[in-house]
């Protein structure tokens, strides 16, 4: 039977210190060689991204001295999809004593992650956690307070201890806009360059080192080649391969990729995050998935009717004949379980006839008790501008008819490949937030990505690149440097190309049509034969694609269907590789649920025998190496993940 | 249900744009506009024709990229609403939609609906930030913030710098946008030391940038989708002229 890859050596060096694991970050500081104050000016560093990754690392290494080029795509950097996260960030502060600490945030991501993350990484990303809550605090981020003035916290996701800094529902946003702006005051300052509009395509590597990008300006359609000493790719998550999705309409994979195909190892892509509590799909002109904050899970009731077929109003539906599923299967966690336990469990009751909404896809969401207890105005205070979106987008009056949700993808967990640096297999190339596989295992715990892009932004990058960096600066290149001219011809004939096919389908169809795959064949269930099948499919639709797109429009000015178009393409390549890495992980582990591998119960059965390792991928142009990375556990003991 | 939508097409910003009528006879109520204008891209592109150029991203009322006027008001007609997070069954069935971009001297056309707005950057840079550069910040306990200026600072900071209130003002102003940051950073104990210069500095930037003055007609309140209120001028107001006496 075809594998569809073949092994390659496994990855010897994760550059983690040794030692107890409270001192290696200190001492990884320590020992990372540090940049004279005066050659700081000298090094340039090209950053992809402005969410809270990218902002917070350009904005730092501008503070620090470092000459920044900075890049996104859309018209201004506080636009980066950050900017839409809800719930919260964590941060090990023990503010309301009620047990937690630094190990206890280590230890709950390590297990919430199912045991496939690097526990040096876990645990210094828990230490960074606080320092990262007063450098917002400093910046003036109006964190949610208690009367006293002190910061008001909640509990989250998988988490009893409540760990949650917040602002209302709008943490990502007045998170981002503490960065966004630290970021405006270096570019005021001149030590970073902004380019909004423009979009990396290529990644120039020189001597086996980073070097550069090749960047087209989204509004003339200009590409050129920009060079630096160092290149930072923070540019999110690739969720979109399935088309609908919680993310940003314009999130992509293309910065990864492009470096993927230039040698980076792509690590555990399969791993793939899906949320809970997302306003159910309406029709087919759906261009995304609403996600309704898990906050929301603190004081909601999950339930579906005890009947299969029972089609009745809510309201109708008496107590006794309602399963409040996850009360009942999960007592001690209740509707508080991780986000892959309460998904799987939602597409179980759906599955057997018990959904609700329309086509069966939804579970319910309840308010009423917590309307009873606390009274409607308590409710609103806490949870008003969801009701309102929720109303807005569905017609219905979440205060008195429950929300109907349903599970969406939201997150991945899987990325470039980096070492405890933060640097790729590439020299020079650094990869931070979503965009690097890190921290996270198999699944993420609510409110840690905030947590994760801001530790590799602030704290963690501008640490260790100075250890690359004192090594520079490096030769000066230009564009006749023939690795230069070859990287720009890749996206200039690319262009072409696509402009060329003038055939009689839409990007957007095609696009709709692979996440279909992605989502029926590598989504909340996968299968042997399911994966295969969807490989196939997928190798045929790219096919199909180059036969038959449509790209109206020319190469300059402004295009909004070629950007598209260039996106979808790295989507299928992508597609591929996480359907093979999720065809030879014949475990489950997390976000990635193998119908092979349950228990008796039903339960994701992990297999730490022959798995716990993290996969990491190379590029061939053919079959895929897979390069393994051993995951070992001194502090955290892998167990059987139990939230009964 | 059917509509006839009215669209503001421009190749360039050099050329002159103009009104394009499209006909449209499949639309959902359960659409976002947005949805609406992308079923429209996919036709014109199968019948050759290129896709309507317009900015958004979040789809979720949030990253402020969505910049439509609707039958001549920015994000049209749901109070507090973003255009992405405006659905059809607000319009009827048979009825005429008008589609243009944010006008205003700070805000030039880049092609059909997309306007630049990276003016609303350049006053951010002026001065509405803190000076806090990372690793140097106290335990975030050291700070206490009375719950109800906290609460009041994050109502300005939920602006989500969209514009809209620039297009409403017949003046063109950015005053509210300004204003709302201001006001954030001004309800904060962090926020004190530069408050003097922050105000001089981003109201300065605000009219290089060619932003007309603001004379208190409230069209900017009145389509701010974040609720922004007409008092946060005069929050800036005060503070501006506290500023002017004080380094004089
Ligand atoms: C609806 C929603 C709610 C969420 N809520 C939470 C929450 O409550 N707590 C939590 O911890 N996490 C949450 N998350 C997850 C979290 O928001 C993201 O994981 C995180 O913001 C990613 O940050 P980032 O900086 O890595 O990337 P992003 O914020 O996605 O930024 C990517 C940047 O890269 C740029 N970029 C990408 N490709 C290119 C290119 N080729 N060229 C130029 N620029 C490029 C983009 O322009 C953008 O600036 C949520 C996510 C969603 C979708
Ligand atoms: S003040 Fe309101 S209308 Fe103006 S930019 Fe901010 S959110 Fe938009
Ligand atoms: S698309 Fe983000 S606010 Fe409308």
């Amino acid at each position: 039977m075809d594998t569809y890859y073949t092994d390659g050596d496994p990855i010897a060096d994760g550059k983690a210190p040794q030692g107890p694991i409270e001192d290696r970050w200190e001492r990884r500081r320590f020992e990372a060689k540090l940049v004279n104050p005066a050659n700081k000016r000298k090094l340039t560093v090209i950053v992809v991204g402005t969410g809270l990754a990218g902002g917070s690392a350009a904005a730092t290494l501008g503070e620090l001295g470092y000459q920044v080029k900075s890049y996104c795509f859309q018209d201004s950097p506080r636009r980066a999809h950050s900017i839409a996260a809800q719930g919260g960030i964590n941060a090990a502060k023990n503010y309301r004593n009620d047990g937690d600490s630094v190990h206890r945030l280590f230890y709950d991501t390590v297990k919430g992650g199912d045991f496939r993350s690097r526990e040096s990484n876990v645990h210094r990303l828990a230490q960074i956690s606080t320092e990262i809550i007063d450098q917002c605090v400093a910046q003036g981020v109006p964190f949610a307070r208690e009367y006293g003035g002190l910061l008001d916290t909640r509990s989250f996701g998988g988490a009893q201890v409540s760990r949650t800094f917040y602002a209302r529902g709008q943490t990502g946003q007045q998170l981002l806009l503490g960065a966004y702006q630290a970021l405006e005051r270096q570019i005021a300052a001149g030590t970073v360059q902004m380019n909004s509009r423009h979009e990396m395509l290529e990644l120039i590597v020189v001597d086996g080192k980073a070097r550069g990008i090749v960047v087209r300006d989204l509004v003339t359609g200009e590409v050129t080649t920009e060079f630096a000493d160092a290149v930072v790719l923070a540019s999110g998550g690739y969720g979109n391969v399935f088309f609908l999705s919680t993310n940003a309409k314009g999130c992509n994979v293309t910065a990864a990729w492009r470096a993927h195909r230039h040698g980076a190892l792509f690590a555990n892509p399969c791993y793939t995050q899906i949320h809970p509590t997302c306003i159910p799909v309406s029709g087919d002109h759906q261009s995304k998935l609403t996600l309704m904050s898990e906050s929301l899970r603190n004081d909601g009731r999950v339930w579906v009717p005890k009947r299969a077929g029972d089609d009745r109003a809510p309201g109708a539906i008496g107590e006794d004949e309602r399963d409040y599923y996850l009360e009942r299967i999960y007592p001690a966690f209740g509707n508080l379980v991780p986000r892959d336990i309460a998904s799987r469990a939602a597409k179980n009751v759906c599955d057997e006839g018990r959904g609700v909404g329309p086509g069966g896809l939804g579970v319910y969401l309840d308010f009423a008790a917590a309307i009873g207890r606390l009274g409607r105005d308590a409710v609103e205070a806490k949870y008003g501008n969801l009701f309102e979106m929720y109303e807005r987008i569905t017609g219905e009056d979440p205060y008195t008819v429950p929300m109907r949700i349903y599970p969406a993808v939201h997150y991945t967990m899987g990325g470039l490949w980096v070492d405890y640096d933060l640097q790729s297999t590439i020299p020079g190339l650094f990869v931070i937030g979503e965009a690097n596989f890190s921290d996270h295992g198999a699944n993420r715990l609510g409110a840690s990505a905030l947590m994760q892009g801001l530790a590799d932004g602030y704290f963690v990058l501008p640490n260790t690149i100075g250890d690359y960096l004192a090594a520079g600066p490096f030769p000066k290149i230009d564009a006749d440097t023939p690795e230069v001219a070859a990287a720009r011809r890749i996206v200039e004939d690319r262009i072409t190309r696509l402009l060329a096919v003038n055939g009689d389908r839409t990007v957007d169809s095609f696009h709709r049509e692979l996440g279909r795959i992605m989502w029926e064949y590598c989504g909340m269930e996968r299968t042997d034969e399911g994966l295969r099948k969807a490989i196939g499919m997928i190798r045929d639709l790219k096919a199909e694609f180059w036969q038959r797109v449509r790209v109206p429009g020319g190469e300059e000015g402004f295009n909004q269907s070629l950007e598209r178009a260039g996106r979808v393409l790295d989507f299928f390549e992508l597609g591929e590789l996480m359907c093979i890495d999720a065809l030879h992980r014949t475990e489950s582990c997390g976000g990635h649920f193998r119908a092979e591998s349950q228990t008796d119960e039903g339960e994701a059965q992990r297999d730490d025998e022959n798995f716990s390792y993290v996969a990491a991928w190379e590029y061939t142009g053919g079959d895929p190496i897979l390069h393994k990375e051993d995951l070992v556990f001194d502090y955290v003991h892998p167990s059987q993940r139990s939230y009964k | 249900m059917k509509l006839t939508l009215r669209i503001w097409r421009q190749e360039t910003p050099q050329v002159k744009g103009r009104m394009v009528t499209y006909p449209m006879d499949d639309v959902s109520p359960d659409m976002s506009f947005l949805e609406m204008l992308d079923v429209l891209n996919e036709r014109l592109t199968l019948d050759g024709q290129e896709p309507v150029a317009f900015d958004h991203d979040c789809r979720e009322g949030i990253c402020g990229a969505c910049s439509l006027v609707i039958n001549g008001v920015p994000h049209g007609p749901e109070k507090a609403t973003t255009t992405c997070q405006l659905h059809m069954r607000h319009f009827t069935d048979g009825e005429t939609v008008d589609i243009e971009p944010w006008r205003a001297r700070a805000f030039p056309v880049v092609k059909d609906l997309v306007v630049d707005r990276s003016a609303f950057d350049r006053i951010i840079a002026a001065g509405g930030y803190i000076s806090a550069p990372t690793g140097s910040a106290p335990d975030a306990h050291a700070t206490p913030v009375p719950k109800p200026d906290a609460d009041a600072a994050f109502e300005a900071a939920t602006c989500i710098g969209c514009g809209a209130c620039v297009a409403a003002c017949p003046n063109g102003s950015g005053m509210l946008f300004t204003a709302a940051k201001i006001t954030h950073l001004g309800l904060v104990p962090q926020g004190q030391p530069e408050r003097d210069s922050r105000v001089l500095d981003m109201v300065a930037t605000h009219d290089e940038e060619g932003f007309g003055g603001c004379t208190n007609t409230g069209e900017c309140t009145s389509v701010c989708p974040k609720g922004i209120p007409l008092s946060a001028i005069a929050g800036l107001n005060k503070d501006y002229l506290h500023a002017l006496r004080a380094r004089s």
